[in-house]
């Protein structure tokens, strides 16, 4: 028997089987498998099951790739619905008064994105300087706050969870957007730094993620079914990046 | 072609893979594996490193959530008897597999193909699906012990009630 160790947990017997055990585990599960043949009998019922599914499956691997799955074709023919998007920003654009080619380099930015994006990295420097106010509804009431925010904005605003970018919600406010109102929510790290989610109605349904920088602050913005988005924070694009993605992929995760 | 796309491409087979036991059928698994590889292609801009197979793993499984979001609302036909006589032994064995596999809910069918066919981490998959390790694990242990069961009662020999 294996009275000198911690009994083996389920979870343990799954882990022993995916090589997710630590090292110096692995020798007490197998003393315990040793000792209990049903344990056994169900991990060798585990590994049979692996197998049924390699002897399935894995030919589809093998198999050429279909050509409707080659990139350059992708890139060539993509689906209809891309190019309804590209024309809703190009539409967007022509209604923006054509001038959209705007300074700072940002060639390819509509002007409507433009000025939306310097009043989200204006609102950003207002308040993550603010130590004591820097939100109307703290992030411990998140569900009241999307809730609240939602009603007054007329889209879904949800507060991503951005643990996995080692975020924090401090909370959200309510502010007066180019079209309406706009929602502003702010985040933070352990090390103190801020990062702000700010969305508002946006003539173009859809656009593709843009970066750009305003003395020490920057921001990522983009639009997504008629909401734009922007994620503004300090200098270091990558950081930036890295949080606007997990932004982004949420959003797009929650969408239909 | 840029290390992005060389990146994306190589990953094809693996996703077409996953995608045919996650839909367990050929023409949607790769309606499926196209429109991933579409999205990527178009969101290239927001990748700068990165672990781009986890993500592309994130987009389909995402991607079937809501194909299977939208047929949930139309009624579902099922082939009423699909034996096949002339099956050899790894063949009936396959279909017993993939059978298994359809009586799994949606979570822990990915779960389960991810950590088994695909040999993703469980931390890994965790990102993939937007929970935490352990829900990752349970939905795994019921994955398992589902199949197994499904498995078990396939062969009349071995039915027994419960």
């Amino acid at each position: 028997m294996t009275d000198r160790t911690i009994p083996v947990t389920e979870d343990e017997l799954h882990a022993y089987v995916d090589d997710e055990l630590p090292a110096e585990r692995r020798g007490d599960v197998e003393a315990w498998l040793a000792a209990y043949p049903e344990d056994a009998e169900r991990v060798q019922s585990w590994r049979a099951m692996a197998e049924a599914l390699h002897a399935r499956y894995d030919q589809v691997a093998n198999e050429p790739v279909p050509q409707r799955l080659e990139l350059e074709r992708l890139e060539r023919e993509p689906r209809r619905w891309i190019y309804g998007s590209i024309a809703a920003a190009l539409i967007a654009f022509v209604a923006g008064g054509g001038l959209g080619w705007l300074a700072r380099g940002e060639a390819d930015t509509p002007a409507p994105l433009q000025s939306f994006t310097v009043d989200a990295l204006d609102a950003h420097r207002l308040y993550v300087v603010e130590v004591r106010h820097p939100v109307e509804v703290p992030g411990s009431e998140r569900a009241h706050l999307q809730q609240w925010l939602t009603k007054r904005c007329g889209w879904d605003v949800r507060a991503p969870e951005l643990a996995s970018a080692g975020l924090k919600l401090v909370g959200g406010r309510l502010l007066p957007g180019p079209k309406g109102p706009a929602s502003f929510l702010m985040y933070e790290s352990s090390s103190g730094e801020r990062f702000t989610i700010y969305t508002a109605k946006s003539a173009t349904e859809a656009t593709q993620m843009r970066y750009t920088t305003l003395d020490n602050d920057s921001a990522m913005f983009w639009t997504d079914r008629g909401v734009g988005y922007v994620v503004s924070g300090g200098s270091d694009r990558e950081r930036l990046t890295q949080v606007a993605r997990a932004v982004y992929e949420q959003v797009e995760k929650s969408g239909s | 072609m840029s290390a992005f796309r060389q990146s994306v491409e190589a990953m094809i087979p693996a996703l077409r893979r996953y995608a045919r036991a996650l839909a367990r059928d050929a023409d949607i698994a790769d309606d499926l594996v196209q429109d991933t590889l579409v999205r990527a292609l178009r969101s290239e801009k927001l990748f700068l490193g990165g672990d781009i197979r986890s993500w592309l793993y994130t987009i389909l499984t995402n991607l079937n959530k809501n194909r299977r979001r939208s047929l949930a609302r139309r009624p579902q036909f099922m082939p009423l008897l699909d034996n096949n006589p002339d099956a050899s032994g790894t063949e009936a064995e396959g279909r017993d597999i993939a059978r298994a596999l359809s009586t799994l809910v949606e979570e822990q069918r990915a779960v389960l193909l991810l950590v088994i066919l695909e040999g993703m981490s469980y931390r890994e998959v965790a990102e993939i699906q937007g929970v935490p390790i352990g829900t990752v694990m349970s939905r795994l242990a019921r994955a398992r012990a589902h199949v197994k069961a499904s498995l078990e009662g396939e062969r009349p020999a071995l039915r027994r009630v419960k």
